[in-house]
This record gives structure tokens, sequence and C-alpha cells, in this order.
């Protein structure tokens, strides 16, 4: 049975709808979601996030990803956006701070964390410190002050001592 | 029905019906046509600045008119609001106003007040008008309750957006502001709440914005867009006061999604932070990637000007020391008490050093940016800014529109710290869009931000003191050298002290003879507003220089602090208010306590104190220090400030810790140099902020509240922190660090 008639949906008219050739891509899933890109394979992760799907929650870092403004999760990891070119993500798995809640608007534990703890200042680098404390307490459950000491991202507004403590209360939370 | 109470000469308080019987009360101008933020009205009331509006559903909305640049006021001033509202703070969404424009004979009337973040005026500003705003929207509606009643309106209470009648039934809100934006608002302004009856203000609050921060749901300007907008980058000549020699565009224009190459020019004659800072080449493209590429290929030559091609930071700082070692006379004697050469004839100790910091850049974390739309007579933009008021004078020195016809949206910001008080960017942004006539999202890359920012000077004190019998500090000579922030701004020339030291700043007022000599430094690199200034660079001369007098004197800093501040008194300062000496001694205890400042001389880590005021604010710090090897340790930092009443506790905790952070990050490694007139830190790399590792673990932090007036707290945890660890350093390690960035300071002395 034709497709279009087990669907219960009028067959398609033949000869004078040409479809459109399916477009060569990158096909990547962001936050859930099936992607694919067309554009320039070397247009880094970053820029196809906020340019193209306009997502927006991943910040401008350093033209080297210093600051930790643009990390990501890539297959859980966390890595800068921006050294990310989409020729690499071919079949990736990419987690931005848009995804990090569940579905149902559950924040995950280190998000709630942040917000019991205040560990806000303008805002503008928390997306980076999310990512990042979420790939170390993936790797370390229960992580040390050293552990945390090792964390790439940099704030002016002076947050850190109340991101050490989100930290430490999700780690608890979660055990 | 509109109602209106006289706040001030040119502002009033109104109130209005909103949709769907909503009562509304704001700050109006009686005269024109005001911009309402639809969110707030969902109608047409064209004469009122809106802060509150009440929907029959009990929602509440206030609208925050500081911008938010990470120092909290989105949630401390709408809480002003809600507590002499009585609201149910949970039912509360807040709302940034962006800037209230209208015109009067042309000029601009501002609809809001006072509109500018992170000059530590935001509390005070807020304090002193927004309050009516929340008590004639409770009066409404307690009297609308009395009239729906019968009952007198002062037997009736109200209680987290409820009003109860004595026989204790309950009236929501909600089910009464039809009624109350129907009722005529007295012609006074209305009593306050007794303090004692705060149930909001002084309570801990978390950021209002936080959900939607830790969901990525928060828009930055750097986030919005519009879809017919082409994106722009831009390359900027190295040298500030240099040219274009010349422009290769073709490589760039032939990458994919590139439209168009726009070369800047600084206008003559504007000042600094109206216009571009320099000279620069912009690449619009459809989007940031190809506008990048497109950059990347640009193939260009600029050229130095003789003014700042040998502008050279090194240069600049032996100048500065030179200078205050000879007896020149300063550009500006800033206070001169007593007689110094009478106290010079009681001498029994002289005590003299130098100290040197370098020059520093604001780093912010969201690049400068605009998104700007232009129509034949309406501009639109999205504005990182600290004072939308001046971006608005950017705009219309550019576009010459009428006054109301320039529309700024100010989104949360990205962090300010006195850099977008200078709207440089927003400058280029109009002028590219008014080049293509399109819509322009402008973007610097944080590294042209290093490059090219309205710098903190570097700075030189010298300072001597004399200590008499008794130990007492009988003279105080004080000399610092610096470019001031103010050069160039249409400053008179004998006011360019005014953004380098204070003239209240300790220990003036406590040393009858006293003198503060400032020395101006000409330089061509651009300086501007910096975060808690110009009391940081003081506080680190002055506070360090009080520690070398007790090791010259071989005691307790402490002893000679206590000794230098004398008993709780009331000393008036130069230009008006109070010293309250018994509150800086109250921070001071505080600190010493928590920290055990008893163990001070025995502990085996070192520990360092140092205490500041900024207008009627008073902040102390303790640092415990410790050395491994050539590792610094900061062990324990303790912090007291007494702001007057607190909002928000949680808020202004979070405020005083980030702000001890920021100051120590800033003394601990980066330092702006330049070289040929070309600043040399390009990236994040050169210009290290402080990792975790280098900072403490915690800060812990005192908050002395009392009855007074608040006072503003965006900075005021900054001055004492950095001496407070060098004094500290000095107990660890016995170097005396006199010389900025600390770590390349004490690894070159260990």
């Amino acid at each position: 049975m034709p497709l279009a008639q087990a669907q219960g949906l009028p067959p398609a008219t033949t000869g004078d709808i040409t479809p459109e050739p399916v477009r060569e891509g990158i096909d990547l899933t962001i936050n859930g979601e099936r992607f694919r890109h067309t554009g320039d394979p070397l247009m880094p992760l970053l820029w196809y996030l906020r340019d193209v799907l306009r997502l927006t929650g991943t910040k401008v870092g350093g033209a080297h990803g210093e600051g930790g403004y643009d990390l990501v999760l890539v297959g859980g990891k966390a890595v800068s956006a921006i050294k990310r070119p989409m020729a690499e993500l071919a079949g990736a798995r990419v987690v931005t701070v848009e995804g990090l809640a569940s579905a149902d608007g559950s924040l995950h534990p280190l998000q709630q964390a942040f917000i019991d703890e205040d560990a806000i200042g303008c805002g503008y680098c928390t997306a980076g410190w999310l990512i990042a404390g979420i790939d170390l307490l993936t790797r370390k459950p229960k992580p040390s002050d050293d552990d945390i000491d090792k964390l790439p991202n940099r704030c002016r507004c002076g947050c850190q001592t109340r991101v050490r403590r989100a930290i430490k209360r999700a780690a608890g939370a979660s055990a | 029905m509109s109602g209106v109470i006289g706040l001030s000469r040119r502002r009033f308080l109104q109130v209005l019906a909103g949709t769907a019987g909503a009562l509304v009360v704001g700050i109006g101008e009686s005269y024109a046509d005001v911009p309402i933020p639809p969110a707030m009205l969902g109608d047409d009331f064209g004469e009122l600045g809106p802060y509150v509006r009440i929907d029959r559903d009990g929602n509440v909305l206030i609208g925050a008119r500081d911008p938010d640049t990470g120092t909290g006021t989105a949630t401390a001033l709408p809480r002003i609001i809600a507590e002499e509202l009585d609201a149910d703070w949970t039912r509360v969404s807040v709302i940034p106003l962006g800037l209230g424009v209208q015109a009067r004979d042309g000029k601009p009337v501002w609809t809001y007040g006072h509109q500018r973040s992170g000059t530590g005026d935001s509390i005070p500003a807020a304090w002193a008008d927004l309050r009516q705003a929340g008590a004639l929207a409770r009066w409404l509606i307690t009297q609308a309750a009395a009239r729906r009643l019968g009952v007198a309106a002062d037997r009736l209470r109200c209680e987290a957006g409820v009003v109860i009648t004595p026989d204790g039934r309950r009236f929501p809100y909600g089910s009464l502001v039809e009624a109350a934006s129907k009722i005529d608002p007295p012609n006074a302004p209305l009593p306050l709440k007794a303090p004692q009856r705060y149930t909001l203000v002084g309570r801990p609050a978390g950021d209002v914005d936080a959900r939607r921060i830790v969901t990525g749901q928060t828009r930055y300007a750097i986030d919005a867009h519009y879809a017919d907008a082409l994106v722009a980058v831009l390359t900027q000549c190295p040298w500030a006061d240099g040219s274009l020699a010349s422009i290769e565009t073709a490589p760039a224009l032939a990458i994919k999604g590139v439209v168009k190459v726009v070369p800047i020019r600084p206008e003559a004659d504007v000042p600094p932070g109206q216009t571009a800072i320099a000279p620069a080449v912009a690449v619009l493209a459809e989007n940031t990637w190809a506008a990048l590429r497109g950059l990347a290929e640009l193939k260009l030559e600029w050229k130095p000007a003789a003014n700042s091609a040998a502008e050279d930071s090194g240069k600049i700082e032996a100048q500065a020391i030179a200078l205050l070692d000879t007896d020149s006379a300063p550009t500006t004697r800033v206070r001169d008490d007593g007689d110094l050469a009478a106290a010079g004839r009681k001498a029994v100790r002289r005590i003299e050093a130098t100290y040197v910091q370098p020059w520093l850049a604001h780093a912010t974390p969201e690049p400068m940016n605009c998104l700007v739309r232009l129509d034949k007579d309406q501009a639109t933009l999205v504005v990182p800014t600290q004072a939308p008021q001046q971006a608005w004078a950017v705009v219309q020195r550019l576009t010459g529109l009428a006054p109301e016809k320039i529309a700024i949206e100010v989104p949360r910001v990205g962090g300010g710290y006195g850099r977008r008080l200078d709207h440089d960017y927003v400058a280029e942004a109009v002028m590219l869009a008014k080049a293509v006539d399109k819509p322009v999202r402008l973007m610097w890359t944080h590294e042209q931000g290093l490059a090219h920012d309205f710098y903190r000077s570097g700075t030189v004190h010298k300072i001597k003191a004399i200590v008499g019998r008794k130990r007492q500090v009988i003279a105080w000579d004080q000399r610092m050298a610096s470019a001031s922030a103010l050069t160039g701004r249409g400053v008179a020339a004998d006011r360019l002290w005014s953004s380098e030291v204070g003239a209240n700043q300790l220990p003036a007022g406590l040393v009858a003879n006293y003198r503060s000599d400032w020395y101006g430094l000409a330089s061509a690199m651009p300086r501007g507003p910096f975060r808690g200034e110009p009391h940081v660079s003081n506080a680190f001369a002055v506070e360090s220089f009080i520690d070398e007098i007790a090791h010259t004197l071989r005691e307790d800093p402490l002893t000679t602090r206590l000794r230098l501040l004398g008993e709780a008194r009331q000393i008036p300062l130069a230009g008006g208010g109070m010293l309250d000496i018994g509150r800086l001694l109250n921070v001071l205890k505080l600190v010493t306590d928590r920290i055990e400042w008893k163990n001070w001389l025995h502990n085996v880590n070192g520990m360092g104190l140092a205490c500041w005021h900024i207008d009627g604010a008073y902040v102390a710090h303790a640092v415990e220090a410790a050395m491994h090897g050539d590792k610094l340790e900061i062990v324990r930092v303790v912090c007291a400030v007494d702001v007057g009443r607190v909002i928000n506790p949680m808020g202004l905790g979070g405020q005083v810790a980030g702000a001890t952070l920021d100051a120590l990050s800033n003394a601990l490694n980066p330092a702006i140099t330049f070289k040929d007139g070309q600043v040399q830190q390009q990236g994040f790399k050169d210009y290290p902020l402080a990792s975790m590792a280098q900072l403490p673990n915690d800060v812990e932090v005192i908050l002395a509240p009392n009855d007074r007036a608040p006072t503003g707290a965006s900075f005021l945890a900054m001055p004492s922190a950095a001496p407070a660890l060098a004094n500290a350093v000095f107990r660890a390690s016995a170097v005396r660090v006199r010389r900025l960035p600390l770590m390349k300071e004490l690894l070159r002395l260990l």
C-alpha cells in the first residue's frame, strides 16, 4: 500500500511536483532533537547554535574558548563550541544549557544548586560553569576541592566561591 | 481615571486603569507621550512610566528601571516597591523597563528618573522614590476595600497581596484593583511603612532571573537579532589615533555570505566614549561565521600617529616615579590640612614607600555589541549598557532623531565594571547601520575588548608619614601620579583629579597634618571609568602603607589602626556628609573577631587587615595567607560591610563575596602594558583572570545591618581586599609587595 494511502492521505498527484533532492549535510542531535547542517562544514558549532538555530544560551567566549563561556556537552564531555567545526560532529550528541533540564521542566541538580547557592552574578558565564560542572560530576560524582580547582571557567563577578558550594551541594543531592 | 502625586519638580506618580481592570501605578511626565513596554500595559495608556501593575488574577508585574549588570538591581529595586505594596513576592514578575525618554521642547526628559547601573547609586535613588509607587498602590487598594466593605481604611491591614478586615475576612488584591484604579490618589506623598513591619526588605531573595539563567533562557543583548540584520565584526587600528594606510577588500568580499566592507573613523572633537575608540574596518555578512572569515581575509595596513607611536607603559611609569621623587608642583593639591613642616619638627620616625599599580582592562564577559535598526523616523536598539541615557545621547547625535523616536531596550548585561558607561560600540553600530541601510548586529571579540578599551590608568603612589611621640601618626604626605580617566571628557583641568583620588579617603580627617597631591600624567591611551576606582588603587597604597607603619613600629597592625582611627565619633567630610568612625571600628572588630586576630603573631599563616569607606558605607577585610614554596594559598577571607539598611541580604552577600574575588583577581595576575603605542595583551592568556585554584575556597561575609538609609554596595568590598591580602602575604613570606600584579612581584622578590 502506498504510504500516503496508508496514512489516510489523498494520493499524491504525479508529474507536476518534483520532490526536492535530499540535501547533503551533517546530521547531529542537539538537546535530543535531530538536525542537519547543510552549510559550511568548517563553521564552528558555536555559530551554528547561535546564528542558525538561535540557541543563544551558549555564550561567546575567547577565540580559543578561553573563559569557558562557550562550553557544551558533546557525547557527555565538556568541549568548547568555538573549537568544534561542524565537520567533526557528524552523528554527535550535543547538549547545551537549554537541554540540561528534563522535558517536564525539572532542573538538573546542579542547575537547582546554582539557584539555591545564588551562584550567579551577571549570569553570562553561568552556562559554561554548568556544563563544566556536569562534566565533572559525571566523571567524579564526589569531586574534591582540587578537582573543582581545575575547572577552566573564568568569572569577573566573583561567583567562584558560590559555584564551588553549588557543585558540592549537587554532589550531595545526587548521592 | 488618572491622578497624580508630585514626587519631584518634574515627575509625578500616576494611577491608571490598565487592560482588563488592572491597576497600574507609575511615574509619569504630565506633558508628552511615553513609550511603554507593551508587556507592562498591553493597551494604550500614553502618559505613564509604569512601575507596578496588579492584575485581577492577583499577578503583579514590576518594572526594574536600572540595568542589571549582575549587581542585583533587577531583584532589589522591585522588592523595594513590593515591600510598600505588601505584595505576595511569589506572584511578582519583574521585567527590565528599557530607557524611558520623552520630549519636551525638543529636549529629552527621563521618564523613569535614575537609570544607571554599577555606579553604586541605584539603591539609594530607588529608596528615595520607588517606595512611594508601592505605597500608593497599597493605599488605593485599601481605599477600594474600605468603600466596598463600609469599613474605615485605617482598620484594614495588608499582608502578602491580601487585604484583611478586623474580623479576619481576606480580600485578595486582584479582587480590588478594578475599583482601586478608579479612586483619586491623595495630593500628598503617603506615609511609608515602619521598618519593623518589613517582610521583604532585609530578607534574602534569590535573583529574579535565576531560573531563566540556569536554563539558558535569559536573553542578553548579544543574543538579540532581527531576521534582516547583518552581522558586523571589525578590526581596529592598533594605535588609537592612527589611521588606515591601505585596504584590499576583494578577498573578503569573495567569501560566501559577506555583504560589505565598511571603514569607520572616529569623529573629530567628540569626547571619548561617544565615538569609535580607534579607526576600524567592519565586515558585514549574513552570519557571524561568514563575517569572521571575511575579516580574516581583509588585507589592511595601518599607520600610527605621531602622538601614540612612542607610547610605552614602562616609560610612563618610570617618569611617574621620577616625578614623585622631585619636589615639582603637583597638578592639583587635593587636600592640605594642618602644617606638614611644623609636624616635621616633632618627628620621631619617618616612613616612606612607593607603590606601583599597572594599567587594567575591563575584560567584560559579554563582548561589546549592539543591535540597531534605523527606520526613517525611528531608531530601535538593544544595547548592553550601564547608562541607557548616555547611550541615547550617542544615538541622538548620530541620527538627529527626535528624543522620543529612539527606543533602547536594555536586557540583562553580561558585566559592566564601568566599561559600559561608554558607548563607542553603540556609535560604531549606528554608523554601520547608516552605511548599509539595514539593521546591524555589531559584535566585538573578547580579544578586541582587551586591546581597545578605556583602560584604568596605571598609578604610582609615594607616601611619607611622620610618627611623633606616643606612636601617633602626626603627618601624612601623599603623592599620586596617574593619567586621569576624565581627560578629554569636558571636565575642567582643575577637576581631573576627581576620578583618581578621593578628598575624603583614609586617613584624611584622622591625621592633623595631611596633604594629598595629584600629578597628572599625559598619555594617548584611552581611559575611562573602572569599577571601584579611585578607591581600589588608593586603598591598596594607603592600607599597605599603614601596615608598613605598624611593622616599623614593631607592633600589631590592628593596634596601629585603632590608634589612627581613635574614638568612635563623627568627622565632617569635605563636600558634606560625615565619616562615622564608630561604624568603621565596628566592621574592623567584626572581621578581627571572626578570623581570631589575637593569634596574628603566632599563626603559622600570615594574617592581614585593611578597611575603607565609600560614601557612608564601611568595609573591612581580614585575610589569612600561606606560602607553600612559591605557591600562594589564600586560606581565609573575611569581609564585613555596613551599608545601612540591607534590602536583600542574599544579593548583598553575593555582591560582597563577588567584589572581593574580583578585586583579588585584578590584583593577582593581570596587567595591560603597551609598547610603541600598541597594547601587548591580545587575549585571556596574556591577561589572566584568577582561576578557581588561585582564589580562596570561601569568602566569609558579615553584614552589619542597621536602620540608616541604604547605600550602594556594588563595589564596596573591592578596595580593602587586595591590601589585606598583600599585608597577609607580608606576614606569610616577609616579602612586602609594593607593586602589582601581586604574583609576578612576589615571585620576583621571593
